[in-house]
């Protein structure tokens, strides 16, 4: 039992950090319909530039103060993914108005293999350490409920409680704020946004940072976890059957798409794996999540697809 | 064009639905095709060859075969790497396990077990649609990479898990040198590429098309879904299944499912769209430019003179295949094909347009 619950928890841990990442997906989908594939790209090239300015600022200025340097590389590293929205709005979104969604995903695809490449050649291709002070040992919980306790990692909690605070953050600043309530309005429809006078362009910058942002807080956690390399922009793939599992255009549907993932993969990998030779977690979150999507198709929590002719 | 199809006079249905109604085109192709059969091996050296006819043959087919997919049935997938796989382990299956299997027909079972493997994966389409399709179908590419992995029959139980095939041989015909190697594969390109056209522009092609502009009402005039999807992932997953049994066997020689993994599913995917979604022949030109592409970006720092690092010039390549990319969506959406085409309509009025 006491194991059971391990796996339990340690999946929900890690369905925390998948939700993180499937969080940028569902922002870009719900406010421009575009399935932004370049996601794990902005975590990798996020945590890139996190690590590289924590490691140039104390270079170049001398400050050493770890948490001075740490908040100046996040603001700094926040300011390209500011930069690099507004690009691709300009650049590339601004210019595919209008096209189809499978245009767009090639668009966004572009995107990734030139953020790939971008981010290695101003930052470097080498494995970097992100160091914001998590709590690396693992602790003991439930001690006295079961024999042995159950171990959890301290670093995985903090994820959650950042990926937890992170969300209703999102909430917050969806349901209270004017440019919250902007992004909304353009979600449920572009042109009647557009004719009550909200300017899409200005929405869909704002609309990219903040995917940045959710990037850049993603790959500091699993920087740190892992290593900045370059198979930190794989995690998108781990991603992916959260949101469609979730919904492509809900957020709490990503939340909970990334718990059930998360313990699912747990579960099987412990239970089902050893009798298939393991390495089975990578399909079958696609497999759980398609299943899923056979009983309601457009994810849990997903805006219903009506069709009209 | 510089020839227009004035005096051609089709008194027949037959002579006005040809694929080429215009002489001088059918001409022109025919002409191309005894090209490609009679001068080009004798013209092109070693490394064109192994570098880049091969290659590029071989992924137009898998492209002709994920556009009648996402073209022309208008189901977008990801997982054609992962169809591929399927048809090069299964080839690879009964070439070794069967005593005297000949190689065609091992390569089209091959592709045929890509078919079984396809239509499983395509059901989900009748219920799930768009977005959602094409990320569920990242379920294949990620199963037959898991499978052909840790599943030791499909690699006949090879230690270091990855597989080879020696000896390729026809009716006779031994297939060693890349000559050999390159008129085999554009025989099947041949066949498979008229059979596609043929295919698209009957009825059950009309069907697709159908499902792909709106398959509700597709489904109301009388278009069974459930028959026309399946179709369209059995025939792309079939023709996906013999180019992937094609890049194992002749291209590769040996192959790890590494050599199918999602980065050639997206690579597929790129050549449809850069090429032309729903266009046979705007997949030869995205294939054409996707191999190229990296190739020249890769010798363009040797040309030029300017010493960069090996790391670098592969980033360098990245950015700038990603900016290229980006840069076609944004120009031409709708792809070479459609530049093609435009380039016909402004050369039939030339040089005296409206």
């Amino acid at each position: 039992m006491g194991f059971f619950i391990e796996a339990t928890i340690g999946g929900l841990m890690s369905g925390m950090l998948y939700a993180l990442v499937a969080l940028g997906f569902v922002l870009i989908f719900k406010a421009s319909g575009v399935f932004n594939f370049a996601q794990g790209a902005m975590v990798l090239f996020a945590a890139l530039a996190m690590a590289r300015f924590a490691e140039w600022i104390p270079l170049y200025s001398g400050i050493d103060n770890k948490i001075v340097v740490n908040v100046l590389a996040f603001g700094a590293a926040m300011l390209v993914m500011i930069a690099s929205a507004w690009l691709i709005e300009r650049l590339v979104l601004g210019k595919l108005v209008n096209q189809e969604g499978i245009t767009l995903l090639m668009a966004t695809l572009g995107i990734t293999y030139f953020l790939d490449g971008f981010g290695q050649t101003v930052f470097g291709s080498d494995i970097y350490k992100i160091d914001v002070g998590m709590p690396k040992d693992p602790i003991f919980l439930f001690e006295n409920l079961f024999q042995g306790g159950v171990l959890v990692g301290q670093e995985d909690l903090v994820a959650a409680g950042v990926a937890a605070a992170l969300v209703g953050m999102l909430a917050a600043f969806f349901q209270y704020t004017g440019t919250g309530r902007a992004l909304r309005a353009v979600a449920d429809d572009h042109q009647a946004a557009q004719s009550i006078g909200i300017p899409l362009n200005r929405i869909w910058v704002i609309v990219w940072a903040v995917a940045g942002f959710v990037a850049l807080v993603a790959g500091i956690i699993w920087g740190s976890k892992l290593g900045v390399q370059f198979s930190l922009s794989l995690v998108a793939l781990k991603a992916l059957p959260v949101v469609i599992l979730g919904g492509l255009t809900s957020v709490p549907g990503a939340i909970l798409g990334g718990l059930i993932i998360g313990v699912g993969e747990k579960l099987s990998e412990v239970y089902i794996g050893p009798m298939l030779g393991g390495g089975i977690e990578i399909w079958f979150a696609y497999v759980l999540a398609l299943i899923f999507l056979l009983v309601r198709p457009q994810g849990l929590f997903g805006e219903k697809i009506i069709d009209r002719v | 064009m510089l020839y227009r199809e004035n005096g051609q006079f089709k008194t027949t249905y037959r002579a006005d639905q040809q694929i080429f109604p215009i002489a001088q085109d059918r001409y022109l192709i025919l002409a191309l095709v005894a090209f490609a059969f009679l001068v080009v091996p004798f013209a092109a050296s070693e490394y064109l060859f192994r570098a880049i006819l091969i290659p590029f043959l071989i992924l137009s087919l898998a492209a002709i075969g994920l556009n009648i997919l996402v073209g022309y049935c208008g189901q977008i997938s990801l997982g054609t790497g992962g169809f591929m796989a399927v048809g090069a382990y299964m080839a690879y299956n009964f070439l070794v396990r069967i005593e005297g299997m000949p190689l065609v027909p091992a390569i089209l079972l091959g592709g045929l077990c890509a078919t079984v493997v396809g239509v499983l994966f395509g059901i989900p389409s009748l219920r799930i649609k768009g977005m959602y399709l094409a990320v569920a179908t990242l379920a294949a590419q990620f199963f037959t990479d898991w499978a052909f992995l840790r599943v030791k029959w499909f690699t006949n139980d090879s230690s270091s898990g990855s597989v080879s095939v020696s000896g390729l041989s026809m009716l006779g015909w031994t297939i060693d040198t890349p000559t050999e190697k390159y008129l085999f594969c554009l025989g099947f390109v041949v066949v498979f590429a008229l059979l596609a056209k043929n295919l698209v522009r009957s009825h059950i092609g009309r069907e697709w098309m159908a499902i792909r502009d709106m398959d509700v009402a597709a489904s109301v005039i009388g278009i069974r879904p459930v028959y026309a999807k399946l179709t369209a992932f059995a025939v792309s997953s079939f023709i996906v299944g013999v180019a992937g049994a094609l890049w194992g066997f002749v291209y590769l020689g040996s192959w790890e499912p590494a050599a199918f993994s999602i980065d050639r599913s997206f690579q597929l995917l790129f050549m449809v769209i850069i090429g032309g979604l729903g266009s046979i022949m705007g997949s030869f030109f995205g294939a054409a430019f996707i191999v190229i592409l990296p190739i020249l970006l890769d010798q363009l720092p040797g040309w030029l003179g300017i010493p960069l690092d090996t790391a670098l010039t592969a980033h360098l390549t990245f950015m700038i295949f990603g900016a290229l990319i980006v840069f076609f969506l944004i120009v031409e959406p709708h792809g070479l094909a459609r530049l093609w085409t435009v380039g016909k309509e402004k050369l039939r009025l030339w040089p005296f347009p409206h």
